[in-house]
């Protein structure tokens, strides 16, 4: 508990609420799984949170599908120089019980809210009206990064494993997105309160990227698009990127031969020119790379690297990320 | 290369391409998978080779491509008719048209057609009509399927390549008629309905008591303005339920017929093949034909005579006296060991649909986004060795 009260302005990830999006691919859920673990690190009480029902949160950490109910799934590192180990609890919202919630709690409605399931409501509210979805889910995300329980925060942070760029703006967007259907009413002001945290200092929006050409620039796409919705654009995360290898950017088949000989490694022809082969298309990926960092630099945004894991992504890696995004 | 590769993911028959695309039976092609993919391109790449290689006149349908791949398919903006594709070579008599799905005009036009002007309009303006027919989740997935019923209805081409959009599921798409289907034909929708039928100005005042609870709460819980507009659209699209639903059912039709082929599009790791193999389950339930699976993005090694431990001890132990063969060491064992992965991934595939064919293509340094890369896509998917 002692870490609870401990002042986060000076983190690397001050906010309250962490938005992560990124293309399809690219690694959000892992990224954000890696950035809760980060902050239960630093002594905070998380919540991670995931709403696009793929139980993405539960693959990561290699758990059974998670309830629509918030459990602890995970500790930071303990006895860290920042302090004591935190926890992450995850959520996996689901709409329709995120809506019976809603209105029981804003409607006191009980079990006759079991009711508008059977008439189809749920289904068909989502369905007729897009924008309800999402302000149910972003409404979810709002309640668990204001809630209190005898006047002390429940959670320190929220990460939220968000949908993909390509909606996220939409997503984000609620309140201009119900104003077309609701000008006046419960769902309105609901909305306007999400939007009024979204908007805030609390919240930074992550953009989880990869150094290839398509992730690149759906990441430029999707500053712009933030930034145009006037949404707080946070770091720019470059996933599994690889080791600057062959950083002076060229090696002999002589020098190949040599060190294979050295190591007792066969040094036929065919395996010098293979391993040269490989190298080279090594090369022009890292060429492709820089240039496509650079233009990630343009975006004016703090920036951080995660390396690629060899084996794939376990506890252990998920654990080894979570260091790297501590600083 | 692919050979070695196919070999070790055993089990796993070769995908002929060749053989799909030049079969007059194939009038429709299917690509699906999850997002990130690849899908577009590939596609493109398949609708190309069957113009240029197989003389058919194709259409390729794409739903969001990357701005360079459209610029290439001469594709400047959202448009939804197919345009001529130039730069292709002709001299087997094909051709290649290619098209950006509209999703909103693909709607308006749906109700344009079942409806008469004045309704129509009604509808186009109500607020609920504006955020169904550009946010509805499933909407665009839904419009692509009708844009395929439609150009397939139209008989203009003698192969149709779809591009599936970037779902939250593969299954999206399979799924976003029936459940337009289900939303028009729910209950829900007839309790509103029935006031706006009988002329009523109360949405909910022809509802028996039971369902006084009910209406209280969706006047409590929507507002009486949004309860009027959506009273409006529901009383408007009413005339148009029975087109829905055949239209839906007319796109699952051709989707079942031996005339369509899916190709599920998978990169070897772990998500992407998850949602190939939930998508090859579902096809096989849905009695629809899948011709293959293309393994897209697959990393191969050149000097397989050297294991991932080897290189990286001699990487370490050379790392003083030889530093860039120590390098070049490690990038193989990094290489070696993606490689591994990927194809114990593809395996999960392989094994749990022993039958159905692959294809793999090997993974870029770049993008490809212009016709000759596009080619070169289509030649190694053919090729497969």
């Amino acid at each position: 508990m002692a870490g609870r009260t401990k002042d986060h302005s000076r983190s690397r990830w001050p906010q309250r609420l962490h938005v992560v999006t990124g293309k399809g691919g690219t690694g959000k859920t892992t990224v954000a799984a890696a950035l809760a673990l980060a902050l239960a690190t630093e002594g905070r009480r998380v919540l991670l949170v995931e709403v696009e029902q793929r139980q993405g949160i539960a693959q990561v950490f290699d758990r059974a599908p998670l309830p629509y109910a918030e459990r602890a799934i995970a500790t930071g590192y303990p006895g860290t120089a920042s302090g004591g180990g935190g926890e992450v609890f995850a959520l996996a919202v689901d709409v329709e019980e995120a809506l019976l919630e809603y209105l029981d709690m804003f409607y006191k409605l009980g079990r006759a809210g079991r009711a508008l399931k059977k008439f189809g409501a749920i289904d068909f509210a989502t369905t007729i009206a897009p924008g309800v979805r999402d302000v149910l889910l972003t409404g979810k995300v709002k309640e668990a990064v204001t809630r209190t329980s005898d006047g002390r925060r429940v959670y320190d942070a929220v990460v939220l494993d968000a949908p993909p760029t390509g909606r996220i703006g939409r997503f984000l967007n609620v309140a201009a997105e119900t104003a077309r259907l609701a000008k006046m009413g419960p769902i309105k002001s609901q909305s306007e309160g999400v939007a009024a945290v979204l908007r805030s200092p609390v919240t930074t929006v992550h953009v989880v990227t990869l150094l290839e050409e398509m992730p690149v620039q759906e990441t430029a796409d999707t500053v712009a698009e933030l930034r145009r919705l006037d949404l707080p654009v946070g770091t720019i995360i470059i996933n599994s990127a690889q080791p600057p290898l062959l950083a002076g950017g060229r090696v002999t088949a002589a020098e190949v031969r040599r060190g294979l000989v050295a190591a007792g490694l066969p040094a036929d022809r065919d395996v010098v020119s293979g391993l040269l082969a490989e190298a080279r298309g090594h090369l022009s990926r890292r060429e492709v790379e820089v240039a496509l960092r650079e233009e990630l630099a343009g975006l004016g945004r703090p920036m951080v690297e995660l390396p690629e894991l060899p084996g794939g992504v376990d506890l252990a890696g998920l654990h080894h990320l979570a260091g790297v995004l501590a600083g | 290369m692919t050979a070695a590769v196919l070999e070790e993911i055993e089990a796993a028959e070769h995908l002929d391409i060749d053989d799909l695309l030049g079969d007059p039976g194939i009038r429709v092609v299917v690509c699906c998978g999850s997002g990130g993919v690849g899908k577009t391109t590939t596609a493109a790449a398949l609708a190309l080779r069957a113009a240029e290689e197989h003389g058919r006149r194709t259409v390729v349908l794409t739903i969001d491509p990357a701005r360079r791949l459209a610029q290439s398919l001469g594709l400047s903006d959202l448009d939804n008719t197919p345009r001529p594709v130039t730069g292709i070579k002709t001299r087997n008599g094909g051709e290649l048209h290619a098209m950006m799905l509209d999703m909103k005009r693909t709607f308006d036009d749906i109700v344009a057609a079942h409806t008469d002007p004045r309704r129509a309009e009604e509808i186009f303006v109500n607020p609920f009509y504006q955020a169904m027919s550009s946010t509805f989740a499933g909407t665009q997935e839904y419009m692509a399927m009708e844009k395929l019923s439609q150009l397939r209805a139209r008989d203009d081409w003698d192969l149709i390549i779809v591009d599936t959009p970037p779902s939250r599921s593969a299954l999206d798409f399979l799924d976003a008629p029936a459940r337009l289907g289900r939303f028009l034909d729910g209950r829900m929708l007839r309790l509103l309905l029935a006031p706006a039928r009988a002329g009523g100005r109360s949405v909910f005042s022809l509802v028996t008591a039971s369902f006084g609870l009910f209406s209280k709460l969706m006047d409590k819980i929507l507002g009486a303005q949004l309860i009027t507009d959506l009273s409006g659209f529901v009383g408007a699209l009413d005339s148009m339920f029975g087109g829905f639903r055949e239209r839906a059912e007319q796109t699952f039709r051709v989707l079942q017929a031996p005339e369509t082929a899916f190709l599920i599009v998978a990169a070897p790791e772990p998500d992407a093949i998850r949602e190939a193999d939930f998508f090859a389950g579902r096809l096989e339930d849905e009695r629809m034909p899948l011709a293959g699976l293309i393994l897209n993005r697959v990393h191969e090694v050149a000097a397989a005579e050297i294991g991932v431990a080897e290189a990286s001890d001699a990487g370490a132990a050379l790392r003083e006296e030889n530093p860039a063969a120590a390098d070049v060491l490690l990038i193989h064992a990094a290489l070696l060991a993606r490689a591994e992965r990927e194809r114990s991934v593809a395996r999960r595939f392989t094994t749990a649909h022993a039958g159905v064919p692959v294809a793999t293509i090997a993974a870029q340094p770049v993008d490809v986004h212009d016709i000759d890369g596009l080619r070169a896509i289509g030649s190694a998917l053919a090729l497969g060795r």
